[in-house]
Formats: structure tokens, sequence, C-alpha cells
């Protein structure tokens, strides 16, 4: 399975989750600049976070017309796996790939720290290894996290099992404590916590390693391919 | 050559945690005529067209497109020269 | 020589007649010798050159004498004082790279560009020798927390290191704060960034072979920040407001960039010379650049990219418009340089040349507009001894008996008013504001003795920390520097990690007055000494002058911040106390220390008499014991005892460990004194049960005074002294105290 990490200018989690990859599942994974045009390769697409093109204007709205955008459309089209963490969650919004908006916290300040989330969903294949209702420590960095949709939308999220978790603790002032959502089909998360800094007791939790193994899993099945985890 | 001043605001519906905190900073200050406080961007942008009418569709586009986002902002525009 | 064509400046002789050039900091003397290296009067570009080289920003011209008395070497340190940052080896062809700078003049006039820029400007620092940024910290001194202009430098200067540390991705990690009103009006900013190198990236900024082509690198100047390095080297005066200009605005994001697309170029290994343009921009840049290879450097301005139309010669050249570096290739290593940062989307021009002549040539629309020797511009600048003289308020303070406070009785109360109390209370309110996991390397976060940052593939960390006491260097500047030294290296020993060495930013009033003198002149002797003790060289350090308010000179404040090496995961240990069970040990000699107390300060509302002494050789033992008990696994948790003595420690290690614990101190002394008192070399240990008699056994051994003081237990902090109640309260409750304190006041 080949892993894509996106590397935008002002991208600073991308090693993280390039990292990540390699410490969870072992896969090939490449760091993929922005402007690259063809991402035919790739099994799973990371829209990693930070702070692309300085989160001027608004945070994700540069990044979004991005060469490599139009192929991350693609590969959502295609069924292929897309996550966005952070910016990356934000960039993703901005695509349309995924709904709602995020704001500025409610604190209107930076918050770092760990969190505490409730497992919605886990019929995405970023989440099939966790249990319905499972409280995971993944931890945020960031200060427009608080997400936003309308009435209809939340109820059509909330039809379709689109809330793939919820915050336990609201941090940032989220519509129904939303921390990670998906598409309709199910195949683009997006999420403000970072699964990729949760993979090593040592630094504090390793309840994203599952997230990783999840997709993995996800892909050998899809593939007949024996599953580990 | 027109010159497009372009307003970007949070929706009416939705929240702005800046103008509530500005608000309240107003109050605590003595300013108790203020009401609802929003806070948006103000930007300036020089846009070549042959014509008013192209000059106004372009940057309609370009706040749909990039300036705003309409899933929490509106925008609005004037238009000179 | 050509004049510049401005209607505005004056010309050579006017500069002369009119004495134009004090308005930049350069006496009278300085101006006639400035003559004398130029055979002619300077114009007005070359007196404004001179004037920044010549600032004490620039030339440490009242500093020297002192910085001269610290230990520089050691048979670790790469790289002591003198290029951008200090570097020391850690084995496996790996070194550390770190520095502290002071912003504190652009913070106080506008608190979040200039914390900003000071972050932006060391980080430069850091990169620019070929390290990889790893981590940041800084060290902040605000005004007392009650004061509206303090409140809104403490938001602004944490939203401004916020905003850039955060942005460019490389994690601040700890630090520390302290409120005191002798900071009032005039707040430090120090900040401190840590990198990686391997030994064979190690760059110089040099501007060697002669004919190769200088870059500039980085956005386009404008007219900002011109005169910053004169400014930090001024008082904060009522006109200073009227200076904001000298303010620069950072973006992190351009930084970024530029930061990427530098280590690029360096591991391109095609890179002669870099250095970043910090204070004094092209300048010193330039200058000292070309001084270190004894070349000369011919600038061609009109190359120089411009944000602004119609710049003269003398703002390019003194302009601090952020986020630029300097470097120099050969001649056919030019296209690749450029073409990483086209890649990279930044601007890259090629600037000059280096020259034979030892000169500093400045050329603008075809005409030379500024020759100045290199060597005069670095080397030359007069070196002062100023006089120093014991003030009279270090006298008077012998007198002062600190143990004649009425006994307080409310030894609860008095713990939750220390726990309250800003300087000592919780700073989750500033570092949850900061990206402290970026990069996924923390292993311990801010909040503890000192931060851990793991070396990737490696089974080593990097411990650090920043430390100073102002009131203690206040009552006693000698004891005052040593104990800033020696709580560094406690803090960075109980995280597990054997000292490094140490950066330091001085940050003290006005040179000018004997008594500010004598305070730096007394503190350096005092960090020098546990420097050699401890040995932990300075590899690298900041000045920063006439720190002064309306009241007179800050408190002397000789930030320490130091790097340690944790030779093995495993020995990564934190102050939080465990599991229920463990037992409790207090390694050390407590007296009625209260001078310059936080208990002092709070309960008794007063900063006098002296401080606690500090034996070098009793601290080294200590040291040594702690870590080596550390490194046989026999400690569970470690922390330092500082600023609110034993109550606060035990408080501060139950909190974090979220349990109780049950406490029976013995001690020749009343119990406010006891649990209060700030006597330095003592570390509160716990270790298991099972390895509580070893480890006591071991500490003894080595001649470490100790006492087994109790075993964590419960939800409450239950203190004995003397078998008396003292301190009895739930957790829970000294928690909420301790938390709440700052963002109730900042609400």
């Amino acid at each position: 399975m080949n892993f894509a990490v996106l590397v935008f200018p002002g991208s600073n989690c991308d090693i993280d989750c390039y990292k990540a990859v390699e410490q969870t599942v072992g896969q090939p994974v490449d760091y993929v600049w922005h402007t690259a045009t063809d991402l035919s390769k790739y099994d799973c697409i990371i829209v990693p976070g930070g702070f692309s093109y300085g989160d001027y204007l608004r945070s994700g709205a540069i990044a979004r017309f991005a060469p490599v955008m139009a192929e991350v459309a693609k590969a959502a089209a295609a069924g292929k796996y897309v996550i966005g963490i952070c910016n990356g969650f934000q960039i993703l919004t901005e695509a349309g790939l995924l709904p709602g908006a995020l704001r500025r916290n409610t604190s209107l300040k930076f918050r770092c720290h760990s969190s505490i989330l409730r497992v919605e969903n886990n019929k995405t294949p970023f989440t099939t290894q966790y249990e319905v209702g499972e409280l995971i420590d993944i931890p945020i960095a960031h200060g427009e996290g608080n997400y936003y949709c309308d009435e209809a939308t939340l109820a059509q999220l909330k039809q379709n099992n689109q809330i793939v978790f919820r915050y336990a603790d609201n941090p940032n002032g989220s519509v129904e404590d939303i921390a990670g959502v998906c598409n309709e089909q199910g195949n683009v998360v997006g999420m403000m916590p970072h699964p990729e800094r949760a993979v090593n007791q040592l630094l504090g939790s390793e309840d994203g390693k599952k997230m990783f193994t999840s997709i993995l899993n996800a892909w050998r099945e899809q593939h007949g391919a024996a599953s580990i985890g | 050559m027109f010159k497009a001043t372009v307003y970007v605001t949070v929706k009416q519906n939705v929240l702005d945690p800046q103008g509530v905190a500005v608000q309240g900073a107003l109050h605590s200050m003595g300013f108790n005529e203020v009401g609802k406080v929003r806070i948006g961007k103000y930007m300036e942008l020089e846009v070549d067209a042959t014509n008013r009418a192209e000059a106004e569709e372009r940057v309609r586009q370009m706040c749909e497109k990039l300036l705003a986002n309409t899933v929490v902002e509106d925008y609005r525009f004037e238009l000179e020269g | 020589m050509a004049q510049q064509v401005s209607a505005k400046e004056p010309t050579a002789e006017q500069i002369a007649d009119q004495q134009i050039y004090k308005q930049f900091g350069v006496s009278e003397q300085e101006y006639e010798l400035i003559c004398g290296f130029l055979g002619r009067q300077p114009n007005y570009t070359e007196i404004g050159v001179f004037s920044v080289m010549w600032s004490e920003h620039c030339a440490y011209k009242n500093s020297k004498p002192l910085l001269r008395r610290f230990p520089v070497t050691g048979e670790r340190v790469l790289m002591g004082p003198g290029e951008g940052a200090g570097i020391v080896d850690i084995g496996d062809n790996q070194a550390v790279v770190f520095k502290i700078e002071s912003h504190n003049h652009p913070s106080a006039v506008e608190p979040y560009q200039g914390a900003a820029t000071g972050v932006g400007g060391i980080i430069r620092d850091i990169f620019s020798m070929g390290a990889r940024p790893i981590a940041s910290l800084n060290s902040l001194r605000f005004g007392k927390l009650e004061s509206e202009r303090a409140k809104y430098l403490f938001e602004h200067v944490v939203s401004g290191i916020a905003g850039y540390g955060n942005c460019i991705g490389i994690p601040t990690v700890g630090g520390e704060v302290m409120f005191d009103e002798s900071y009032e009006g005039n707040p430090l900013v120090n900040a401190m960034c840590v990198g990686l190198i391997d030994h064979d990236k190690i760059q110089r900024g040099v501007a060697k072979g002669i004919g190769n082509p200088v870059f500039y690198v980085g956005p386009a100047t404008g007219r900002d920040g011109i005169h910053g390095a004169t400014f930090a080297s001024e008082e904060l005066t009522a006109e200073t407001e009227a200076k904001r200009s000298a303010v620069q605005v950072g973006d992190p994001f351009m930084e970024k960039l530029v930061m990427e697309s530098t280590l690029e170029l360096i591991n391109s290994g095609i890179v002669v010379g870099i250095q970043d343009m910090g204070a004094a921009g092209l300048t010193c840049s330039s200058a000292e650049m070309a001084s270190k290879a004894g070349n000369g450097l011919e600038l061609y301005l009109d190359e120089v990219p411009q944000r602004e139309p119609n710049m003269t010669a003398y703002e390019m050249m003194l302009s601090e418009s952020q986020e630029r570096m300097l470097f120099v290739v050969e001649p056919k290593d030019e296209a690749q340089a450029r073409e990483i940062f086209e890649r990279w989307g930044v601007i890259c021009a090629k600037v000059g040349k280096v020259t034979d002549d030892g000169r500093l040539r400045l050329i603008h629309q075809g005409e030379v507009v500024g020759d100045m020797p290199v060597q005069a511009l670095v080397d030359e600048c007069p070196i002062y001894n100023k006089p120093s003289a014991v003030p009279a308020y270090y006298i008077e303070n012998e007198k002062v008996d600190t143990t004649r406070y009425a006994e307080v009785t409310d030894l609860t109360g008095a713990l939750e008013k220390v726990l309250a109390s800003p300087t000592v209370a919780s700073k989750e309110w500033v570092y949850s504001q900061y990206d402290y996991m970026v990069r996924t390397s923390t292993a311990v976060q801010p909040g503890s003795d000192a931060a851990v940052v793991l070396v990737d593939g490696t089974r080593k960390g990097l411990a650090m920390t920043t430390d100073c006491n102002g009131r203690y260097v206040y009552l006693d500047p000698e004891v005052g520097g040593r104990i800033a030294v020696s709580e560094a290296a406690r803090n960075i020993v109980c995280s597990g990690a054997e000292p490094l060495a140490i950066t330091d930013n001085l940050n003290f009033g006005s040179p000018e007055k004997p008594d500010i003198f004598w305070q730096m002149e007394k503190s350096v002797d005092g960090m020098a000494e546990a420097c050699r003790e401890l040995n932990t060289p300075v590899i690298g350090g900041n000045v920063s002058l006439y720190n002064e308010n309306r009241k007179g000179a800050i408190y002397p404040t000789p930030v320490v911040g130091m790097v340690g090496l944790v030779h093995d995961t495993d020995h990564i240990t934190t102050q939080a106390f465990k599991k229920e069970g463990d037992v409790i040990l207090l390694l050390g000699n407590t007296q009625a220390e209260l001078g310059g107390s936080e208990f002092q300060y709070v309960v008794h509302g007063v900063t006098e008499g002296r401080p606690p002494q500090l034996d070098l050789a009793t601290e080294r033992t200590l040291l040594q014991t702690v870590l080596s008990a550390i490194q046989q696994g026999l400690v569970a948790s470690a922390h330092d005892l500082s600023d609110g003595g034993l109550a606060t420690a035990l408080a501060e290690s139950c909190i974090s460990g979220n349990v109780g614990a049950s406490v029976n101190f013995t001690a020749d002394l009343r119990p406010d004194f006891a649990l209060f008192s700030e006597s330095q070399s003592r570390i509160v240990l716990t270790s298991t049960p099972e390895n509580a008699e070893r480890l006591a056994a071991y500490v003894r051994e080595q001649g470490v005074p100790v006492q087994q003081i109790g075993t964590v237990q419960g939800n409450d902090l239950n203190i004995l002294v003397n078998s008396k109640p003292a301190i009895a309260a739930p957790v829970s409750q000294l928690a909420k105290v301790w938390k709440d304190a700052i963002p109730c006041l900042m609400k």
C-alpha cells in the first residue's frame, strides 16, 4: 500500500505524518509536493497540518487551489482514502471535499493539549479497529478548529453517520462537539486532532495508532490481502 | 482600471467570537451604547477590466471562489472607476 | 565620496559641525576615531553603519571585559561564542546548537511583533549554522499581573511567541515567566532556540574566496526597524513610543520557506559562508562575514530587493526587515543555489562580491556611497571599563534579619497564597497557546523542571530549561548568578540529563550607573564560578542593557539557558509523584533562608535581606548523586526545590501526579521557615518502596544529607513539621488555586 503525504508551503506536520506511517504500518510513503499533478500511484493521501500559505486570508483557503488538489479530488471520487488532519481538514472543507467550515476557537486562542475523543463511527476505513463509544486520547493544536455547519447539513451528517469523532470536552466551540467528519462515502475523513502525534507512549499516547492500522486493513481487505492488528 | 473594495463578514447567524470579545471589551470600557459587534475583513483590489459589468462579474467570482468562504462568511463589494 | 541624493540627508560637514553623530549614540571621542579610520569625515550612510556596528548590541562595548570572565571551552564544545550560536557535541557525529537572545525593547512598545520577531531572529541564528531547529524556549518577565499594562504586555507577548513558533512548526517546549513590579514598563522577552546538526554540516559566517558572489535571500527590504540595534542599546523613555517605526513585523510563513530552502542549500554542500541578517541587517552580516575571513566585501545596493521606492543606501544598510540571510558560494554553484530558492518561492539576489582589500564598499546608482575598513567596523570599537560601585541598598540589606517576621501559623493559607502567586502558579494558560508537540519528539512537556526532546533515531534526548531569579541577583548578584546556573543544572539533572553547557542573556539596567555595573560584574563572576564548577561552559549569549523604567533599573536578570543530554530515554524523569506507596526523600539541608523568597514577597510583601547561600562543591555533589541515582533506575520522580520552598515543591509534585502525600519533616526551624525557606541545593526524590533503602543508602554514601520525609498516598497533601500538623488540604483544592490563578487574572 502506498501513502502520500502532501507538502504545501507552510505545512509543518508533514514529517510527523511520514514518521507515523513508517512507525505504525511500515508501508511505503512519499512526500508529494503541492505542484504534483499525478497521484495515481497512491492508495492513501494524507493532507497534513501546519500553516499552509501562512493561513493567510483563511486557513486552507489558498492551499485548496494548489495544483495537487485537483488530483486529491479525483482520488476522492475514485474511492481512494484521503485524510486531512488539522490544517489538512481545513483545506478539505475549503475544497468542498468535506462539509462545513472551521472557525476561530471561541476562546480566540490557539490551544494545544491532549484531548479525549469519542469514536462515533467505526465504519470508515480509518476507524474500523475502534469500538463505537471508545474514548481515545488524541492531542489538539489549533487556533481555528471550531467546526460549523448549518442545521440542514448537520441533520444530513447525522443521518448518514458522517460524524466520526466528538470531543468529550469541547475545546473550541465546535457544533455538537464535532472533532472529525467524513464524506458520504466514508473514504474522505477530516479531523482537527492529530492522530500522528499519538503513536508513541513515550510522547503521551498511542491511541492514534489504530487509525493507521485501520487504513492498512481496509486496503488489504479491498485488495484481498491478509489483515493485521 | 477599476478599484474594488471587498468586505467579508461572518454570516449573521454564525457566531463571531472576535465580535463578542470586542463587544465585551467596549462594554467594560463604558461604551454601553454598543450593541452587536461583527468583525470582518476589508480588501482593496485593482482590477483591469474593459467595462464595469465585466469587472463586477469577475470580482463576484473572486469572492465566491477565494476571498470569502460562503459556508460561514458573507461578502459585498463596491466598484470605483 | 559621493553624497547620497537625498534632500533630507545631512552632509559629512553638517554631521561634524552639528554633532549629528550624537543622535546615533556615537560619542565625540568615537567620532574622532571613526574619522581617523576613514582618513576623512564619514558621510550619513557611513556614520549610520559605524553607529550600529559600534553599538552595545553589536560590539558589546560595555560588557566585553565581563564576558571574557566566562569559561567558554570544554571537551564537548565544538563552537563557542562568536558565531551565530554555540555548538556542543552529543556523540554519534551529532551536536546540539543553541542560543538565547533578547527582544526586550521592541516588546515593550509592540509586544506581539516584538516577541514574534525575537523568536524569528533566534531561529535564524540556529538554522544559519546549518542546524535543524528542534525546540524553542523563552524567559519572560512582566510587572505585577494586577497592572493593566502588565496584563496587556503578557497577553500579547505570549500570543506573539505562539503566533510565530506555531506557524513555523518548531515546538515551544519550555520556559519561565515571573512577575514583579521591578519589570513594570520594561518587560523582558528572551527567546532561545535549540537545533541539531551533524558535525560535517557546521557552517560559518565567512566571506571567503576572492571574487565569490554574495547572495541575499528572503523578502525585500523595507524601511522597517531602522536603527533597531541602537534602539536596543538605549533606555526606554517617553520618546520611545514615537520610535515605533523601530519595531519590525514578522512573517513566520516566509521564515519557514527561508529555513527549508536554506537548510536544503546547506545540505547540498555548496555554501562557502552564511549568516543571518539580524540586528543591523545588511550592515552587520556583511561586515562580520568579511571580517571573519579577513577579506573585504563590495555591495551593489541597486541589486538589493526593495519593498519601497526610492530607498537610500543608508536605509538599505540599516533596515532590519525580517527573515533575510546572506550567503557566499563559488561562481560555479550559482545556478544550483538559485534553483533551490526558486523552487521554494524565495527571493535570491546576487548583491555583491568578496574582495581582497579589507574594505566594505557600497555602490549605489553608479557611485561609491560608502567605503569603510571592515576591521574598524568589527574589531576597533572602543571597549569601556565602566566604573563600578557597591550600591547603598546592598549595604543596607546586610542588616536585615529575615527571621524577624512574625510567625505565620495558617500554613495551608500561606501555601495557597504562594501557589496563587502568578510567578509560582501553573503556566498552562501560557503554554497551551504554544504548539509544544509538533515534530513529535517532545517527551517531557512544559510544566516539569525541564523539557525533554527526543533525538530521532537514537535512544538519546535533550533536556532544556531557562532560569534566573532576579530577586536573588538583586539582593546579592554574585550569589544570585551562582544560583541561576546551579538551578538550571538542577532542573536538567531532575529530568534525567547530564548538563552540557549554557547560553546566557544578561539583562541589566544602564551600565553608565556604577551600581548597575557592579551588579553586572558580580553576577557574571557568580555565573562564571558556577559554570566552572559544574562544567557547563558558556557557548554564546546576548547582552541587553538599559532596561530601565521610571523607577530605575529592573532587577539584574542574567537568564541562563541550559541544555543537557539524556543518555537513554529510560532515564527521563519528571516531577510528578508516580504511585501511592512511593517513598519521599528530601536531599540537602534546610536553613532559615527567606531573603528574596516567594514567601517573603507574597506573605510579607517585601524583597530584602540576603538571598540563600550556595556552596558550589555541595551543589556539584548533589547533582552527580541524583543523576547517577536516576541512571541506576532508583528514582521514580525528581523535583528541584525553588520558588516557594519545600511546601510548594511537594504540592507541585502532588498536583502533577494527581495524588496526595503524607509528610513529616524534621527540622530545627520554625514551621513557616522550614516549609517556605528557599535554601539551595535541595531536591525531592521519590522511589518505589523496594528501592527506597538502596536510594537513601546510595545518597548517604555520596555525602549528601538525606531525610526520608514521607509517602505518596491518598488524595490530600498532609505535612507535619516536627510531628506537628502544619499543612492539610485536598490536592484537588491546591490544584484549583494553582491552576486558576493566571486565567482568573487574565479574564
